[in-house]
């Protein structure tokens, strides 16, 4: 990694300074209003080379799976492959605008109704929007989907969500947006849903549940039709929360189990790149039941092929009941392009692999660690799994410490503090695109500091030792916040009388 | 094709290690009846065939390549230079995930942290997040603050019409089940008519700077009302406008949010883009999503982190005011690369050729008989034009010469019908505006 | 195991406010459990004075770098001081939990939530089973 310190872009800006060239004005100039027209504007004074080195400097700071095994569970950092950057920078897709006609965007609304379909099959549901922008957005979409649903039935007392405590936290806060409430359920002994409990609270003002499958401790939940059946019986409907798909691809059809609703993180399970953090696309499912209440809007056929037009006609449309618009314009196209091309590259069978593939890399990592390690469910795992990171003759090694040593030996972390039911949980997904030879490395280092920690715990105290910084302040961050790097406009500063706030 | 590595040999040593024979068994757990269902699917694809369908679709549509576009209304075709891209796609950049450990994440964090400074400055603002999804998610998130500052107790919501008509969709969506009275956008008015609606059960009000028809309202006596009410001004701005127009900082805004997609990241029918959000500092423990602070390491040299987390949904489940998890990433990345090169004086270029060549084409549109351009205000990059024939008909023949008109206000505004809303970047050349005009010409009463 | 300072003079809630209940005044805090467990707290959010306290209602909260817990009042009232030296130093919470790390002061007009708290012995008994 690169560890020399590197300027804020405005440390190294000069005044006079120009990165860019511009064409000259071609029209006659009209008057710039004075009043209107803003005297200061304090962005870097910067050369084109010198944005290029600041960057790239800054890039070599990051681990990345294009440079690094990252293994962090829940995220599925699976390879991101190039092609798909290619597609989704073709200029008919890139520079098109979003408010096209829909006669001249006919490329652009087959290639997002033809993934609608492709993803409808892959997770057996009968309707799917490309719209929400992450699965965030998915998950609000699909729990206001269901509110809406009870509500069109005159069944307003349906206020209570089902979340187990093994959840993402995207989960509950999501319930809370849609303005429900959530109700927590806790996990048995094998990491399943607590049966008993999910009975006890299962009663008329369920309006569904939220599971992920499978689940944040990467097991695959046994008693996963009766859940369904249990909720469902009770008159609530049932949401699962996609995270986790790359081990269900072509094994199991969240739709066939019963599922209402799911989200898709095409960022996870369909390689989309995370882009250090987004953008994504939280794509959603739904069955008969719930697909007139998807967001809007979503690619349709609106006249089929035919003598006139050999190719149908698509257009936007917003379904009927549909709970409403999440963002502007169609989601997050460009994610939308490098699912598709990802998709076509696999074709059903090789999805199917992704899977196989995916679950066989968690397997061996499990199955060659768990005697050092203490992995707490420890049966045949999904596509991640949890173990813990501590000892008890290791007072003092926290998952923390773990995570940190990693970095010297040049592996990004697991997740770690998650799910919060394991007591320094290190959730550990390899994906299916990591070769043996990456995992056995990984398998030995992790041994070697599970020695160290024994041995040597100073080694893991300190880590990291060769990171471009080292452990940070975080309570001196959010004490003495500081957030930008500029000083206060002159306008601030003359003005005695700011704009006053109450 | 397939991306996935292993050999033979290697899976049946994987098995053997695992103490399983295939690697089906490993799927027990799922309920047999279900397991390994029929995937009606196409076959894998080469790399060479993936091209050749992709690049159909891609050409199946008309786009910037091949046409000139006067199209704006919430997405613009601005000139982005060669560096952006490149940067892009370090992999170093585009394959890492969220900055959850700070150590080896320095450069997403240093390059958010510097985002946030740059939007501070466009904005006139204190403190921004590390981004939204979009502009219209950043003005429903606003709107959770705005509720938030003012305790829950205020339930009215002012929206002006000038507001993108899909923003203001999603922050009803958003908020459909919090009870709040979400009014002002039924009729287009005034700044100070929608003043008028501000009381004392109002937590905010909100306006478009410029506003969706491309003109520069007067929101100081906007703001000073609101603040007279107790309530915030959140502004949702253009930020290539704000390279030329007065920060909204400066206007007495306490929110400024907006969709950056104008600062170097590209048109792709409508997302990826990315949402800024800028506020006053007394708010920034409201605000939802990633926010990065300077720090120091252990051994005291300067670091980057992400702050503020006990507000955020991991942390707070059921507690917390939005399911946010990430940012756009990258796309904050773009924009901050975009106005690194662009500059002080590269980004108020682009804006004034932006002003000047809008302000060009509507003074020829002023001598076109059956046309009228709205001046009631002044304007920043779009106009809007009253034609003599539906904008449906003019664009048809527009299309054939090669041009994409402004979109239809009508639509949207049924006060507007055959009101055509254009817009004008730094990307379109005097001759292209001369074509336009040309053609508008020869059709307006064909 | 734990070693946790309970006053005697002082009522404590499962939500780990402290309460001392003087006449129709009442001062809240924290306990130095729970700011143990919180660990470093970087920010205080403080009620107004003025402001209506319902029992059994948030009003305010506490973070740490790593946490945020809801401030929940055992009593009802309105709040007549708050204790501002915590928006500039947190963490007085931290060191002098019971002293200088006080956070609101109330005029209880309903003191009745009062009754289901914990003495000093209960809760430090609380304290250990968690």
């Amino acid at each position: 990694m690169n560890n020399t310190p590197e300027s804020l872009i405005y440390e190294i800006s000069v005044p006079g300074r120009v990165g860019v060239n511009l064409p000259d004005c071609d029209v006659p100039k009209a008057r710039l209003p004075a009043e209107l027209t803003r005297d200061e504007l304090d962005l870097p004074e910067v050369s084109e080379l010198q944005v290029v080195r600041h960057f790239v400097n800054l890039s070599q700071k990051n681990m990345a799976i294009d440079r690094n095994f990252y293994p962090l569970g829940s995220c599925t950092m699976k390879y991101n492959p190039k092609l798909n950057e290619d597609m989704a920078r073709l200029t008919g897709f890139a520079q098109l605008h979003p408010l096209t006609d829909e006669a001249g965007a006919q490329g652009a609304l087959a290639l997002m109704h033809t993934l609608q379909e492709w993803l409808a099959e892959i997770a057996g549901f009968t309707g799917c929007s490309m719209a929400p922008a992450a699965g965030a957005q998915g998950e609000l979409a699909g729990i206001l989907m269901i509110r809406a649903f009870h509500r069109d039935r005159g069944d307003e007392k349906r206020t209570k969500i089902l979340v187990p405590n093994s959840a993402h936290g995207t989960n509950p806060a999501t319930v809370t947006m849609a303005g429900l409430t959530a109700v927590e359920l806790p996990s048995d002994n094998r990491g399943n849903v607590d049966l008993e409990a999910l009975r006890a609270a299962c009663d008329d003002t369920i309006a569904g549940m939220m599971i992920t499958v499978p689940s944040t401790l990467g097991l695959f939940d046994s008693n996963i039709v009766e859940i369904i059946q249990l909720v469902h019986e009770c008159g609530g409907l049932m949401y699962m929360d996609g995270a986790n798909m790359n081990s269900l691809l072509g094994i199991v059809k969240p739709g066939e189990l019963g599922f209402d609703v799911m989200h898709y993180n095409l960022h996870k399970t369909f390689s989309t790149p995370h882009g250090g953090g987004g953008p994504g696309c939280g794509a959603v499912g739904a069955n008969d039941r719930l697909k007139d209440y998807l967001p809007g809007p979503i690619s349709a056929i609106v006249e089929p092929a035919g003598e006139k037009n050999p190719a149908p006609l698509y257009g936007l449309v917003t379904p009927v009941r549909s709970i409403g618009r999440l963002k502007a314009f169609q989601g997050n196209f460009g994610m939308h392009v490098r699912a598709y091309a990802y998709i076509a590259a696999y074709g059903g069978e090789g999805l199917r692999d992704v899977s196989k593939y995916a679950v066989l890399n968690a397997n061996y990592v499990r199955a060659s660690l768990n005697d050092v390690y203490t992995v707490p469910y420890d049966r045949y795992c999904a596509h991640e799994f949890v173990m813990e990171g501590h000892w008890k003759d290791a007072p003092g090694i926290h998952a923390l410490d773990i995570a940190k040593r990693l970095m010297d030996y040049n592996f990004h972390p697991p997740t770690n503090y998650f799910p919060l039911i394991v007591p320094e949980a290190l959730l550990i997904e390899p994906t299916e695109t990591e070769d043996k030879a990456t995992l056995d490395a990984f398998i030995e280092v992790m041994r070697k500091i599970a020695a160290e920690a024994k041995s040597q715990p100073d080694l893991l105290h300190d880590a990291p030792h060769d990171a471009p910084v080292g452990r940070v302040d975080e309570v001196r961050a959010a004490k003495q916040l500081m957030l930008c790097c500029r000083p206060e406009p002159d306008w601030r500063r003359s003005k005695a009388d700011a704009p006053a706030t109450t | 094709m397939s991306y996935i590595p292993h050999t033979d040999a290697e899976r049946e040593q994987m098995l053997a290690a695992i103490g399983a024979k295939t690697i089906e068994e490993l799927f027990d757990a799922v309920p047999e009846q279900y397991r390994f269902p029929a995937m009606n699917l196409p076959k894998a694809l080469s790399e060479m065939d993936i091209v050749a369908e992709m690049q159909a679709l891609s050409e199946a549509n008309d786009h910037a390549g091949d046409f000139a576009i006067f199209r704006g209304a919430g997405a613009y075709h601005h000139f982005v230079p060669s560096v952006v891209n490149h940067m892009l796609l370090r992999g170093e950049f585009y394959t890492a995930y969220t900055p959850y450990q700070p150590e080896v994440s320095q450069g997403t964090l240093q390059a958010i942290y510097e985002y946030q400074s740059m939007l501070c400055q466009l904005t006139g603002m204190d403190a921004a997040n590390a981004s939204h999804y979009d502009g219209a998610t950043s003005l429903a998130e606003a709107v959770t603050v705005a509720q938030e500052v003012a305790r829950h107790k205020r339930r009215k919501i002012v929206l002006s019409a000038g507001i993108h008509p899909q923003y203001r969709e999603v922050v009803r969506t958003y908020h459909q089940w919090a009870n709040l009275d979400i009014v002002g956008d039924e009729a287009v008015r005034s700044a100070a008519d929608l003043g008028a609606l501000i009381d004392d059960q109002t937590s905010m009000v909100a306006v478009a700077y410029p506003n969706y028809f491309g003109q520069v309202e007067d929101i100081v006596a906007l703001a000073a009302t609101a603040h007279e009410k107790g309530a915030l001004l959140v502004v949702v701005a253009n930020p290539m406008a704000l390279a030329l127009l007065k920060s909204p900082g400066e206007l007495g805004a306490d929110i400024v949010v907006g969709e950056g997609q104008p600062l170097g990241i590209p048109l792709s029918y409508g997302g990826p883009y990315v949402g800024f959000f800028a506020c006053r500092e007394e708010y920034v423990r409201r605000i939802a999503g990633r926010i990065v602070g300077e720090t120091i390491d252990k051994e005291g040299r300067r670091a980057f982190v992400m702050t503020l987390r006990p507000r955020e949904q991991d942390i707070r489940r059921e507690k917390a005011t939005s399911n946010i998890c990430t940012n756009q990433g990258l796309m904050a990345l773009a924009a901050t690369v975009y106005l690194s090169l662009m500059g002080k004086t590269g980004l108020r270029h682009a804006a004034e050729l932006c002003y000047h060549k809008a302000h060009y084409l509507a003074d020829q549109l002023d001598d076109l008989i059956g046309y009228r351009v709205d001046r009631s205000l002044p304007f920043f990059n779009e106009i809007v034009v009253k034609c003599p024939r539906s904008v449906d008909h003019l664009n048809a023949a527009l299309s054939k010469r090669g041009i994409i008109g402004g979109i239809d206000l009508g639509k949207d505004y049924p006060h507007l019908q055959d009101h055509m809303l254009l817009c004008v970047t730094e990307l379109n050349r005097k001759r292209e505006i001369d074509t336009l005009v040309e053609v508008l010409k020869e059709v307006r009463y064909e | 195991m734990g070693n946790w300072k309970t006053p005697e003079t002082l009522k404590y809630a499962k939500s780990d406010e402290w309460l001392l209940l003087e006449g129709e005044t009442a001062t809240l805090g924290v306990s130095d459990y729970a700011q143990d467990q919180l660990n470093d707290i970087v920010f205080v959010e403080l009620p107004s004075v003025g402001d209506q306290i319902s029992a059994g209602d948030a009003f305010g909260n506490v973070e740490s770098v790593k946490a945020a817990s809801d401030l929940i009042s055992p009593v009802s009232g309105t709040v007549t001081e708050v204790n501002s030296a915590l928006e500039g130093t947190p963490e007085l919470l931290n060191s002098d939990p019971y002293g200088k790390g006080w956070i609101v002061k109330i005029a209880v007009s309903d003191a009745s939530g009062a009754a289901g708290l914990m003495d000093a012995a209960a809760y430090s008994a609380f304290c250990e089973t968690r």
